[in-house]
Formats: C-alpha cells, sequence, structure tokens
C-alpha cells in the first residue's frame, strides 16, 4: 500500500510541472498532461481500492485501517503534539479516493473540450491538478491538522477556480466572497481542532475508547461543534451557504468537481471522520447538525424552484442534497447499523451516488451553456432535439436525484429516509417531503431546458448541437455509473458505521412512499413546464407572487449579510475603528516625524560646511581644555 | 646668553600668528601659510628646548628635522589639491568650495 503516496505526489508533480512550464506548453500538450497524470491517479485509487476491499478483514469483522505512510512534519512546542503527514485508509476515505479521482478524471476529460481555445488552458490544469491534490490529501489526512492544512488548500484552489476569468467583475467578487465566508467558518475549526489537542493531547484520530478520548471527553463536544461550524462553511449549510451559488460564476466543469462532487462534501466527510466520537461524547450536537442540515435542505429547496440560472438551480440542489447527507449523519444514535446508525452508511452512500449524478448534471449544463451561451432557462426550451446524448444523460441524472428505482439515487435516499424515519417520524415525513420537492424542482429544469417553450429566435440565430466526444464520454460514463451502481454494489458490505459487513435492505414501506411521491412531483412538474404555454405555472407565479419574489431572491439572506457586514460591521466598528488608525495612531507618528524635522531644521546650522567655523569651535574647544588641565 | 623666553616669545608670536591667519584668511594658500607658520614655530621650539635645557641629546634636533621633511610633503599634497580645485572651480577661495556640500 506504500504507492498510495503517489496518488497524492503525482497531481502535486502535474501542478508544479504545469503552473512552471505551462507557459511553454501548447493548451494540447498541457491539458493531456494533466489528464494522463490524473488517469493514473485513478488507476492507482482503483487499485488501492480493490487491494483494501479484497484484503481479508480483520478477526472482528471489520477492515483493517492502514497507515502506510506517517512522518512527522512539525515538531510543536507542546511536548507530546506533533504535526504529523501522512496516508490513512479506512473504508471511507479508501471510498473517497474513488469518488474525487472518477470525478477529477471526468472533469479533466470534459474540460479538454469545454475549454478549448480558452486563455490561461495551461493554468487552469494547473489549478485543477491542486484541487485534486488536496482534496486527495484531505480525505486521506491521518490526522485532524493534517486534515486543517489540506481543508485550506482545497479552498484555495476553489478561490483560483472560481475567479478563473478574473477579468470578469462578478467572477472576482465570487471568489472573493467564497473564501471569505469560508474563511471564517474555518476559524470556528480551527479553534475546535486547538481545544480538541489540547484537552485529547493529540491530534490523531483516536477511537471513543482510548484514554486520550475519555481523557478530554468534558471538552469533545466543543470541539466537535465548533469543527463543525468549518463543515458547515465547506459544505454550504444554512446560513454560510452564501457562497456557494455565487461561486458558479467559474467555469463549469469547476462548479461540477469542487461545487457539487467532491470540496462541498468535505463537511459531511469531516462529521463521518469523527463520527465515532460523536456518537461517544457529543450525540446532542450530531442531531443539531441534523437539524440545521435538515432546515438547511428545505430552504435551498425551496429557493432552487424559483430559479430561472440553471447551474444556480443546480447549486442549490447541491445545498439541499448535502443537507440530505448531513442528516443521515446526524439522526443516528448509535454506531451499530441495525440499531440507529444506518445514517452514516446512508450519508457515504449519498455521498457517493450524489457525485456522480450531480457531476453529470453539471457536465450536461455545461454542453447547454456553451450552446446556449447563456445560463437563463428562457434560452433553452426543446434542447432535446438538438443534443440528444446530454438530454438522455440529464434526465437519468434528474431520476437519480428524484430517487426512481432503478437509479442510484433511489437506494441512497431511500437509506437516509430510512435512517429519518427510525430517528424521528416527523424527521422523516419532512425529509420525504424536501425529496418531494428535489423531484418537482429538477424537473422543472429538466422540461425548462429540453421541453417547453423553445426560444426559437435564439435557436435559429446559432443553431445548437451536441457536443464534442471529449464533453459526451463523460456524460455517458457517469450516467453508465448513475444507473448501475445503485443496485450492483451492495454498500453496506464496504462502509457501515462500525465497520463489520451488513446487508442493507429496502424499507418497502419507506420505498414506497417516497416513489410515489416522487412520481407525483414529477407529473405535476410535468403538467406544469412540459407545454409550449405554460397556464398553470405562471397563474401560480402570479398567485404567489411574493412567495415567488422571495425565493428568487433566496429570501434576501445574501441582502441581510450585505446588511449586517455594511452597515452595522463596517459602519459601527470599522470606521471608528478606522478613524482612530488614521488619525490617532497615525497622527502620533507624523508628530513625531515632524517634530524630529523641525528641530533638525533648526540645528542645521551648524553644518555649515565654513571650514574657519570649524576650526573657530576646535580652537576654543582646545582652549577650554587646556584651561581644565590648568585648573 | 640670550634668555630661553626671548625664544620662546618669538614662537608664541608666530604661532598666534599662524592662528590668526588660518581663521581670518579666506585663500587656500595663504591658510596653507599659516599652518607652516604654526609649524615652523613648534620647530623652533623643539630647537630651542634641546639647545637651552638639555644640551647633551639630539633628540629635539631631530624631531625638528623629520617635523620638516612631514611638512614638506604635506604642502606639496596641499598644493596638489589646491591647483586640482583651481582646475575645477577657478578659485581658491575657501568659501566658495561647497560642490561637495549637498
Amino acid at each position: 500500500m506504500e504507492i498510495t503516496i503517489f496518488i497524492i505526489l503525482l497531481p502535486l508533480l502535474s501542478f508544479v510541472f504545469l503552473g512552471l512550464a505551462g507557459k511553454w506548453l501548447s493548451h494540447r500538450a498541457a491539458g493531456l498532461f494533466g489528464t494522463a497524470v490524473l488517469g493514473v491517479v485513478t488507476i492507482l485509487s482503483y487499485y488501492t481500492a480493490y487491494t483494501y476491499f479484497t484484503a481479508p478483514r480483520l478477526a472482528d469483522g471489520t477492515f483493517a485501517t492502514l497507515v502506510p505512510y506517517n512522518f512527522q512534519w512539525l515538531p510543536l512546542f507542546l511536548g507530546a503534539m506533533k504535526f504529523n503527514l501522512g496516508v490513512l485508509l479506512d473504508p471511507i476515505s479508501v471510498m473517497m479516493l474513488i469518488v474525487i479521482s472518477t470525478v477529477s478524471l471526468m472533469v479533466h476529460i470534459y474540460s479538454f473540450g469545454y475549454m478549448h481555445g480558452e486563455r490561461g488552458f495551461q493554468r487552469y490544469y494547473a489549478f485543477l491538478s491542486l484541487f485534486t491534490m488536496s482534496m486527495l490529501g484531505l480525505v486521506v489526512a491521518t490526522n485532524i491538522f493534517q486534515m486543517y492544512l489540506f481543508w485550506e488548500l482545497v479552498g484555495v484552489s476553489s478561490y483560483l477556480l472560481i475567479g478563473f476569468y478574473f477579468t470578469k467583475a462578478p467572477a472576482v467578487a465570487a471568489s472573493k466572497k467564497a473564501f471569505i465566508v469560508t474563511r471564517f467558518a474555518d476559524l470556528g475549526f480551527l479553534i475546535g481542532i486547538l481545544i480538541y489537542g489540547f484537552y485529547v493531547g493529540t491530534f490523531d484520530f483516536v477511537g471513543p475508547n482510548t484514554s486520550a478520548a475519555v481523557g478530554g471527553a468534558k471538552m469533545i463536544p466543543l470541539a466537535l461543534g465548533l469543527m463543525f461550524i468549518g463543515g458547515a462553511g465547506k459544505s454550504a449549510m444554512f446560513p454560510l451557504h452564501i457562497w456557494l451559488p455565487d461561486a458558479m460564476e467559474g467555469p463549469t466543469p469547476v462548479s461540477a468537481l469542487i461545487h457539487a462532487a467532491t470540496m462541498v462534501v468535505a463537511g459531511v466527510y469531516l462529521v463521518a471522520r469523527m463520527f465515532p466520537l460523536f456518537i461517544a461524547f457529543a450525540p446532542n450536537v450530531l442531531h443539531i447538525v441534523a437539524y440545521v442540515a435538515a432546515f438547511t435542505a428545505f430552504y435551498a429547496a425551496a429557493v432552487a424552484i424559483a430559479q430561472t440560472d440553471i447551474k444556480r438551480v443546480l447549486a442549490f440542489s447541491t445545498i439541499s442534497q448535502i443537507g440530505f447527507m448531513l442528516v443521515a449523519l446526524g439522526v443516528c444514535t448509535s454506531v451499530e447499523p441495525e440499531a440507529g446508525g444506518l445514517g452514516y452508511m446512508a450519508a457515504m452512500f449519498h455521498l457517493f451516488t450524489h457525485a456522480m449524478f450531480k457531476a453529470c448534471l453539471f457536465l450536461c449544463a455545461g454542453c447547454i451553456i456553451e450552446q446556449v451561451h447563456s445560463n437563463e432557462m428562457e434560452m433553452m426550451g426543446g434542447m432535446r432535439k438538438y443534443m440528444p446524448i446530454t438530454h438522455i444523460a440529464f434526465l437519468f441524472s434528474c431520476l437519480a436525484i428524484s430517487g426512481i428505482p432503478p437509479f442510484s439515487g433511489f437506494f441512497s435516499k431511500d437509506e437516509i429516509l430510512s435512517a429519518c424515519f427510525a430517528f424521528n417520524p416527523i424527521m422523516g415525513w419532512i425529509m420525504t417531503a424536501i425529496a418531494a420537492m428535489t423531484a418537482f424542482y429538477m424537473f422543472r429544469l429538466y422540461y425548462g431546458i429540453f421541453w417547453g417553450k423553445e426560444n426559437i429566435e435564439h435557436h435559429t440565430a446559432h443553431k445548437p448541437h451536441e457536443a464534442p466526444a471529449t464533453m459526451t464520454i463523460p456524460l455517458i460514463i457517469l450516467s453508465v455509473i448513475t444507473f448501475f451502481f445503485g443496485w450492483t454494489v451492495s454498500f453496506g458490505h464496504f462502509i457501515s458505521p462500525n465497520g463489520k459487513s451488513f446487508d442493507s435492505h429496502l424499507e418497502t414501506s419507506v420505498a414506497i412512499t417516497s416513489v410515489v411521491i416522487a412520481v407525483l412531483s414529477i407529473l405535476i412538474a410535468r403538467t406544469m413546464y412540459r407545454n409550449e404555454k405554460q397556464v398553470l405555472a405562471d397563474s401560480l407565479q402570479k398567485r404567489f407572487k411574493g412567495l415567488w419574489t422571495a425565493a428568487h431572491h433566496r429570501f434576501y439572506i445574501d441582502e441581510v449579510y450585505q446588511f449586517v457586514t455594511h452597515r452595522i460591521i463596517f459602519g459601527c466598528v470599522s470606521r471608528p475603528i478606522a478613524w482612530f488608525d488614521r488619525h490617532v495612531v497615525d497622527g502620533f507618528f507624523n508628530f513625531l516625524a515632524w517634530s524630529t524635522n523641525a528641530l533638525s531644521y533648526q540645528i542645521r546650522g551648524f553644518q555649515s560646511g565654513e571650514i574657519q567655523q570649524y576650526t573657530y569651535v576646535f580652537l576654543i574647544g582646545t582652549l577650554l581644555l587646556i584651561l581644565l588641565l590648568i585648573l | 646668553m640670550i634668555s630661553i623666553i626671548c625664544y620662546l616669545i618669538v614662537s608664541t608670536i608666530m604661532l598666534c600668528a599662524g592662528i590668526y591667519g588660518f581663521f581670518t584668511r579666506h585663500n587656500l594658500l595663504a591658510m596653507l601659510i599659516s599652518v607652516e607658520l604654526m609649524l615652523n614655530a613648534t620647530d623652533i621650539n623643539f630647537a630651542v628646548f634641546n639647545r637651552l635645557l638639555y644640551p647633551n641629546g639630539q633628540e629635539g634636533y631631530f624631531f625638528a628635522l623629520f617635523s620638516i621633511a612631514i611638512s614638506a610633503a604635506e604642502t606639496a599634497i596641499a598644493i596638489a589639491i589646491m591647483i586640482n580645485i583651481y582646475r575645477n572651480i577657478r578659485s581658491i577661495q575657501v568659501d566658495k568650495i561647497n560642490k561637495m556640500k549637498w
């Protein structure tokens, strides 16, 4: 398993090479180099996963936790505490390796067509490699501090990629917003890590039964809660979600990779990583996570219904789906999958399937946007005639996200809903309702793009056509995974909260309810948005005008932030501080400079440069000395 | 026998004249002459003290000879500097030499 170190080193090498030498490479060479390196990384990840999951289990039925690499990077001042870097393999990190390398490879191939002829093509591939390296390093972190290091690195690469079109003002603003919002959240993460390190005595992930964990038991809930703030920032939980919709200013493949499939699930991964401690010491914090996530899922679904920008709809659906995953983690009450621990496996399962179908949706959106040169739904309509492959891939992914069997999303969502019902029926029904909303807005999007009212004028001017093969092949691969993954892979066999294999089975009642509700929502969406004339939709929009406008403006959360930051923080705190700095602090130093200047002006006569004057002084001095000696 | 006081009066007058000249004249050449006057005043003192106070020794004479040789060298350098200054600013007035002041 020593080979796993190359999974991290190769993308780093690719980043350094493309970053330094990219200027002298042709677009083709740079793209091929980046993609080839990622291909090798993907093969290594699959090989790692294969050897890891086919290796014999330990005596207690769990997979061994392997640490092929762990070297001391920095000794810290607190004696035993040290900062290690290494590779940790356990079921969830191996699963994440597969997710990240697969989606990243798809995005690398896709970008070859999507970014064709774009300025800064080499830079784009360099940043993609940087991101892949950081994300892989994050998931295989052997300790929480390494996780934090790579956590910040993914933040940086996200910033760089959102602001890829740095000549466009909205992209620059969006990248700044993403960076600042997540940085604020990461402050909580850092404090949580420090509390954890101080009271537990190590940055390593300790089991709940170790003496270190028991020693720090009093402070672990606080530490975990603060860590979740960091996770909420990255995973765009309410109220820290505001950066994600704006992040759609980046190139669409970047949205697929970073803002749908991998980076935004880092928060979910963090909670899953700390799961044993959550269960043992802080079940209440875990339930708070569930409530926050459930609210976020509802809020994002409501907003998604009223968006017209297709990438925004997908962004809000991502927020909503991450909410689902965190709800699944949050409703866990034990590490036994049969008794309240199902959610852990459900969350990881949904993470996997969501990464595939959401990446596929974003890549489809990229194909469409490239053809119509707009993100607005009204510029589309009737696209099924022009882009059949994209149409089918999009439909598959929509069915998956809506939870229609046999697509993968059905299986993972069903596990989540079962876990919620097992926790509390109210939670179960709420999540079922949100799942129905999901089906509705996804099919509103689907019918809006591929059916509905066609923008004939626009389409005659620029006749859309199917995307090139480099872009459709990733779509096909992702749709195939979406179609087959749910019913061919027994996920609980690999990943379960206590590490032992268990057979997840469908809860018939939950499955039937959710499918029926999803189908109903799809039918409603179909009646409302399929036809040329959308009478029902228009009249509903008119009747609930206030609600629609509020949802369209994301319930004014951004405006609230704007008000709080600009009016309250800038106005009442920053301005007085700035005044104090400018007038009092600067004034003091200006006074010092001024007084020195004035004094020097007064005494500059001494340095006349006239030699006779100097000799007078010299003579007087000598006479005085003689006088002194005589006396 | 002329008293030692008489010699010393002469050398004191020479020294004061040198100092006065150095302070009052603005011409570099005149200042150099003043410096030489002061040096010669001390040379006289060396010779006189040796002759009248320690007639068995030779140190005073030799010191005077050294001093004369060194002042000759110094004068050569000083005049070389003055010639250069004159070539540059066409004057050897000390208050005109301000090019390197700032």
